[in-house]
């Protein structure tokens, strides 16, 4: 819902169709088409109060090891310095406004500006300028200048069990609040006390706005109608037990599925499949290698599907052993990049790290499960062509943003559009 | 002995027969216990050992044919694969080794065509009885760390 305290929207025409304000479950297709729209989430909501993953703890390990990534289209470094700590400040020179780190990611004493060798250190902090006092008494700065008055924005940081967020936002809540109890849990279940290790990186550039990949990872109902991998090879587990918890914003959420361990217990009684749990009667195709999703319970609480974001554009992923995380990074009205790393532990056993290396097969822009999002956004993007006085329809399992039992529910892409409202103001 | 005419050949059908359009033929090309990873250029470089897809047997390439022909949703494409010369490393005792740069085009169903990847093929091949070499080892290292939209077709 509009957030009143919040300027009016800054869009350069009024929408083509009022949003109506009092309900979740309508989406005007303008949202996605509009460049004064695009423009505006970059500061209300990339670089409002919200808390933006920028890259894992484990990928800048020493001091002077850094990232650069983006912030609401703002060129952000990522950097370890010597007292432990990670800093984020934005990658351009107080000089002339070039780059400082030209490279995705390396590891340095501190940063030079490649244009007039101004130098930063690693939290961000301007400490040198060529031929400040000139040469031979000709030439130099201003007797006035101090480089203390000129410093690159620096950012609010937070490491949550290995991730690095930041924040633009001097007012945004603590991250552990932003996220609220049961998403910082579910991130602890799948991170806590582990030394991930990054296994490969890959980028996914998406044909659509970057609401309808965030709208596609929050959407429990498309799982098993999109996806067919499992039902064409009739792998579906016979008894699971699976829901979805939204935030209280809206703009958080974890959609899981589980093996039920008593209905399991009661189909073995039954003496039914007794030989497995997955069906497989009157199957026509077969994998020729199930090894595949011959998955471990790593976790030991059956969990075989764990989807977690975190507004606005971060997603956790647990299917079976494939970890990964994937970061959402809008590049436009209809384009979108999408990062994914794919993610095991140091402590790994050559078993289960063979394990996650299969189940890279699941995800990423050829996975088994996955591919189909890196096109239905596409669809819906040109789908909407012409229709910016219509409205997405978003009605399953009710009209609330709630957590359920249930995941044939859109429960928690409605909790997404409450969330982006009221960053948005719209 | 796998010569330089034996491997162009081999290579020469191997993207006929995925720019033909003829999935089902192409795991013919690989060993049984065959390696057939997709990566890229940064990810080979840092040691990374992901893949876009992977695999260690015949029957998971079969499976992604399978997966792709009953299972998977994809807007229908097709490649076209240019080779250029394979360089041979010298024959070892598990096979021979060479590297072949390659360029695909992907043509949409509206016509659009486009650089789909760029990259090279690492191989290992084998003999395999009187018959043309087949691979032990495919690692696909596109160039660029970038995907449009989805990799569906094997590259």
């Amino acid at each position: 819902m509009p957030d009143h305290s919040l300027p009016a929207p800054a869009l350069a025409a009024p929408p083509e169709v009022p949003w109506p304000a009092d309900t979740l479950t309508r989406v005007p297709y303008w949202v996605f088409q509009r460049a004064d729209v695009a423009a505006l989430e970059q500061t209300r909501v990339f670089r409002g109060d919200t808390w933006n993953y920028l890259c894992l703890e484990a990928e800048i390990p020493d001091a002077g090891d850094y990232r650069a990534s983006t912030l609401g289209g703002v060129p952000i470094l990522a950097v370890r310095d010597h007292d432990g700590e990670i800093y984020a400040f934005e990658n351009r020179c107080v000089h002339r406004g070039a780059l400082i780190a030209l490279e995705d990611f390396g590891n340095a004493r501190e940063f030079t500006c490649v244009y007039h060798a101004w130098s930063y250190d690693l939290q961000g902090n301007l400490k040198g300028v060529a031929f400040k006092d000139g040469i031979n008494g000709q030439g130099g700065m201003p007797e006035c200048f101090r480089m203390s008055d000129h410093q690159p924005r620096k950012l609010r940081t937070a490491v949550v069990a290995g991730l690095v967020f930041a924040s633009a936002s001097d007012t945004v809540p603590p991250i552990e609040e932003y996220l609220g109890e049961q998403i910082l849990e579910r991130i602890e279940r799948v991170l806590g006390g582990r030394k991930p290790e990054v296994i490969g990186r890959f980028t996914q550039a998406l044909p659509n706005n970057w609401k309808l990949y965030v709208e596609n990872v929050r959407d429990s109902y498309h799982a098993s109608l999109l996806h067919l991998f499992f039902t064409t090879f009739e792998l579906n587990k016979l008894s699971q037990k699976g829901g979805l918890i939204v935030d209280e914003s809206g703009g958080n959420h974890v959609s899981y599925s589980a093996i039920d361990r008593e209905a399991e217990a009661k189909v073995a009684a039954a003496n039914e499949y007794a030989a497995q749990n997955i069906r497989s009667e009157s199957g026509s195709y077969r994998l020729k290698d199930p090894s595949v999703l011959a998955g471990m319970d790593e976790f030991g609480d059956g969990v075989t599907l764990q989807i977690l974001s975190v507004f606005p554009g971060f997603v956790l992923q647990q299917i079976q052993n494939s970890l990964a995380v994937r970061q959402v990074v809008p590049r436009g009205t209809d384009r979108t990049d999408l990062h994914w790393t794919y993610l095991g532990f140091k402590d790994d056993t050559p078993e289960l790290r063979r394990m996650r290396l299969k189940q890279c097969n699941l995800v990423g822009p050829a996975g088994y499960v996955s591919m189909e999002d890196g096109c239905v956004g596409g669809f819906v993007q040109r789908g909407v062509v012409g229709a910016s006085d219509r409205m997405a329809v978003l009605e399953m399992g009710g009209s609330d943003a709630e957590s359920t039992r249930t995941r044939a529910t859109e429960a928690s892409v409605r909790g997404f559009w409450k969330a982006y409202r009221a960053h948005m103001g719209l | 002995m796998i010569g330089l005419p034996d491997i162009m050949a081999a290579q020469a059908r191997y993207a006929r027969c995925i720019d033909d359009g003829r999935l089902e033929d192409w795991p013919g090309f690989f060993l049984p216990d065959c390696v057939y990873r997709i990566t890229t250029a940064e990810n080979h470089r840092l040691g990374f050992a992901a893949g876009l897809i992977w695999a260690d047997s015949l029957g998971m390439l079969q499976d992604r044919v399978a997966a792709l022909r009953e299972a998977n949703i994809y807007e229908r494409h097709a490649y076209r694969h240019v080779l250029g010369l394979p360089l041979l490393e010298e024959a070892g005792a598990d096979g021979t080794r060479s590297e072949t740069p390659f360029l695909v085009a992907r043509i949409m169903r509206d016509g659009a065509t486009d650089l789909f990847a760029t990259g090279r093929y690492l191989d290992l091949w084998r003999a395999d009885g009187d018959g043309p070499p087949k691979l032990a080892e495919r690692i696909v290292v596109c160039d660029s760390s970038r995907v449009d939209t989805l990799l569906a077709l094997p590259l």
